[in-house]
């Protein structure tokens, strides 16, 4: 302090003791900052030091979605079930669409089920670095936290979606198969591609916000490419290479027959979890290329 | 001479003049460029824009060493480079040159309350700020109950933010700050929110830090807390660190040199109301050699010099009868002293059409700290000819001479007095 007197009060104003205590002797962190690219091992320490964020972030992804809303979590249902009473009416009644077997609401459910995790997540994950531009500017955390958080608090939307999946299945006198069990890493495959997809939006977003624009539509696109209101055995056979390229084909795919106990296609799996794996490398690679500079451009 | 807690090597950050803008931004700037100047394009697409006026250099070759325990205060004008300075220490923008080296566990605190989100409870809120700032979250369980009793909002911890009031707000957000016990600090202008008692509480805390063998870096433009808390500053000028000693060196240096701002005010262009036929023109604080300057002591007179002139040179209009008020206020732009010429009898305003005022308004005067000055010229109850709210802004400082055992802050008020005092012994009926 700079004229503090040596009387018996020069501490008067400060109630506040020196109770901390520096330990010189504790090991050492240095930290460097150089221009480039970060080592990717400081990367991923960094991200084990910050997992207790994550799931902060997830909370708060979780707890603000619904907050001041009438009807709260139960958005998360209302969707995929009015889409699902709407395509059933039209495409299942009238237009007579056919769908292997099983009453139309039910295969649309299964359908819009796995498809809203995926579209949803995709499209929070592309927003999610600009809506955090407050947090991106003032302090560092390692990035990736923010679109991943984006896409494990969309697994709660879907979860309680699939709740409602049993009763409707209940409904239609049809037991969920055991093979159900396989939603498990189903969904996992679905949260990789989503992820994968969703960083490379979110970073290209930062400095184009054209992603913003292009992300539902090329959503609403995708949706059309993939069987979701209609089966995929309307496809002509010498098409179905080309179009098991979309790797939700193999998902949404695998979700309908893991619930009906049906056997899965195992191709159009593998073609699922292999471009899930290199949409997510890339996505990463897209993403560390741009996240030291989000703060001077977003 | 222990290993340097922070050590900055030729550090430099370049931005693109208006950010990223002289990238094309869009298709159809890119195109625009494409066809108007087909190299400047080629130049804009490589990593390395070629040529320096499109650039800036925020930060150039800047060199320190801060050793374990200093607290270093960083001063300069706006775009001097401190928020740059700070950003690059924080780790939220790289550098283009250079090499930053830091000991220890760093926090930054460049804004209170990062994260804070309305509907979250305060509890959650002091968990996901925490954690945003780097804490484990058994680090915070540990230091919850201590966190809430900074920041004294026991009753409202599981109230959705946006239900407390500003002043709860601001407590809560620097005590989840105040507990992160970093190795190394680094902190901006955050103190510039919350009332006089809290600023007081969190200069308390921050001193304590640095008593406690924290380094702390301030960035500051609160001269008095400059001077108050750090031994040693760093003036920055243009990106560049022109000076480091002393902190109340380096603030006398700043502020001899600081051009503008509290110095000479001249009003061309000022945003004023009032009929305008007459106008103050300028307004300047004065040392004792009669130069202006942007600070002075507050046990030194303060001097304010003013000049006043009519608009339009015509025989009817002179100054006579008209009043001049000086309305000073605190740095929230709280009024806390008028003064007026009629106050003085011989000070009525001459019958000419230009005039110059000195006002003296002696020892000592107000507590260390920032003012603004407004001015006011009228005709009683009858005309505004000139208003002009934030005339002249200046920094009192800390006594040169002692004043008395306790420190002078705002918590025991703005104006400093010496009043007569007698006290007679008596015995106890």
């Amino acid at each position: 302090m700079l004229y503090s007197l040596s009387t018996p009060f020069s501490n008067f104003d400060f109630p506040y003791p020196t109770v901390m205590s520096f330990d010189h002797s504790s090991p050492e962190t240095v930290l460097v900052i150089e221009p480039g690219e970060r080592p990717l091992w400081g990367e991923l320490s960094d991200l084990l030091h910050y997992r207790d964020l994550l799931y902060f972030l997830v909370r708060r992804e979780v707890t603000v979605r619904y907050k001041q809303t009438f009807l709260g979590v139960f958005w998360a249902v209302l969707q995929p079930l009015a889409t699902m009473v709407v395509f059933s009416i039209f495409l299942g009644r009238f237009a007579r669409m056919p769908s292997d077997g099983i009453p139309y609401p039910v295969f649309a459910y299964l359908g819009l089920l796995p498809w809203g995790y995926f579209s949803g997540s995709v499209q929070r994950c592309s927003a999610s670095l600009v809506g955090n531009a407050n947090l991106l500017s003032k302090v560092y955390f390692p990035r990736v936290l923010i679109p991943l958080s984006a896409i494990l608090a969309a697994l709660v939307d879907f979860l309680i979606a699939g709740v409602v999946l049993i009763f409707i299945m209940l409904a239609y006198g049809m037991v969920p198969a055991a093979s159900s069990l396989l939603f498990l890493p189903l969904t996992a495959v679905t949260a990789v591609l989503a992820l994968g997809l969703g960083m490379w939006l979110a970073a290209l977003n930062v400095q184009y916000r054209d992603i913003q624009h292009a992300t539902p539509f090329l959503i609403q696109i995708w949706m059309f490419a993939t069987p979701i209101v209609y089966p995929g055995s309307i496809v002509p056979e010498r098409y179905r290479l080309i179009y098991e390229l979309n790797p939700m084909v193999g998902v949404i795919e695998g979700f309908r027959s893991a619930a009906l106990g049906e056997p899965l296609n195992w191709s159009s799996l593998a073609i699922a979890l292999a471009s899930g794996v290199v949409l997510l490398i890339a996505g990463f690679w897209q993403f560390r290329l741009m996240d030291r500079t989000f703060a001077d451009l977003v | 001479m222990s290993t340097p807690s922070i050590r900055i090597e030729n550090l430099a950050k370049r931005y693109r003049v208006g950010g990223p803008a002289a990238r094309p931004r869009d298709v159809r700037e890119a195109f625009a460029k494409l066809v108007a100047t087909p190299f400047r394009r080629l130049r804009a697409l490589s990593a390395e824009p070629s040529s320096e006026d499109e650039t800036f250099w925020a930060l150039r070759d800047l060199n320190l060493e801060v050793r374990p325990g200093e607290v270093l205060g960083v001063i300069g004008k706006n775009g001097a480079g401190k928020s740059t300075l700070l950003k690059i220490l924080s780790r939220i923008t790289p550098p283009t040159r250079g090499r930053v080296e830091l000991r220890g566990h760093v926090a930054s605190l460049l804004e209170v309350g990062t994260g804070f989100h309305p509907d979250l409870t305060g509890r959650e809120n002091v968990y996901l700020n925490g954690t945003l700032l780097g804490m484990r979250k058994k680090a915070i369980d540990r230091s919850f109950d201590a966190i809430v009793d900074f920041a004294e909002v026991e009753r409202f911890i599981d109230t959705p933010v946006k239900r407390y009031s500003s002043g709860m707000y601001v407590r809560l957000a620097f005590a989840v700050a105040a507990h992160l016990d970093p190795e190394i600090l680094l902190v901006d202008e955050v103190l510039a929110v919350g009332d006089a008692e809290f600023q007081r509480k969190c200069l308390g805390k921050l001193d304590a830090m640095a008593q406690g063998g924290r380094t702390v870096l301030f960035v500051s433009h609160n001269l008095a807390a400059v001077q108050k808390l750090c031994e040693t500053a760093l003036l920055l000028h243009e990106g560049r660190g022109v000076r480091l000693g002393p902190a109340s060196d380096v603030v006398r240096d700043y502020l001899s040199t600081r051009e503008g701002d509290g110095k000479v005010a001249r009003f061309d262009t000022a945003t004023r109301r009032g009929a305008g036929w007459a106008r103050i023109t300028d307004a300047r604080l004065l040392d004792e050699s009669n130069s202006p300057v942007g600070a002075v002591a507050c046990d030194r007179d303060l001097v304010i010099e003013l000049s006043v002139e009519t608009t339009s040179p015509s025989a009817q209009n002179t100054l006579r009868g008209l009043v001049l008020e000086l309305i000073f206020c605190a740095d929230d732009g709280r009024p806390v002293l008028s003064l007026m010429n009629v106050d003085d009898a011989v000070a009525e305003l001459p019958s000419s059409d230009a005039c110059h005022l000195r006002v003296r308004l002696a020892a000592p005067t107000f507590v260390p700290g920032r003012y603004r000055l407004k001015l006011f010229l009228g005709i009683p109850f009858m005309q505004h000819v000139d208003e002009i709210d934030d005339a002249l802004s200046f920094d009192i400082l800390p006594p040169e001479s002692p004043w008395r055992p306790y420190e002078l802050s705002k918590s025991h008020g703005v104006m400093c007095r010496k009043a007569e005092w007698h006290c007679e012994a008596r015995t106890r009926p």
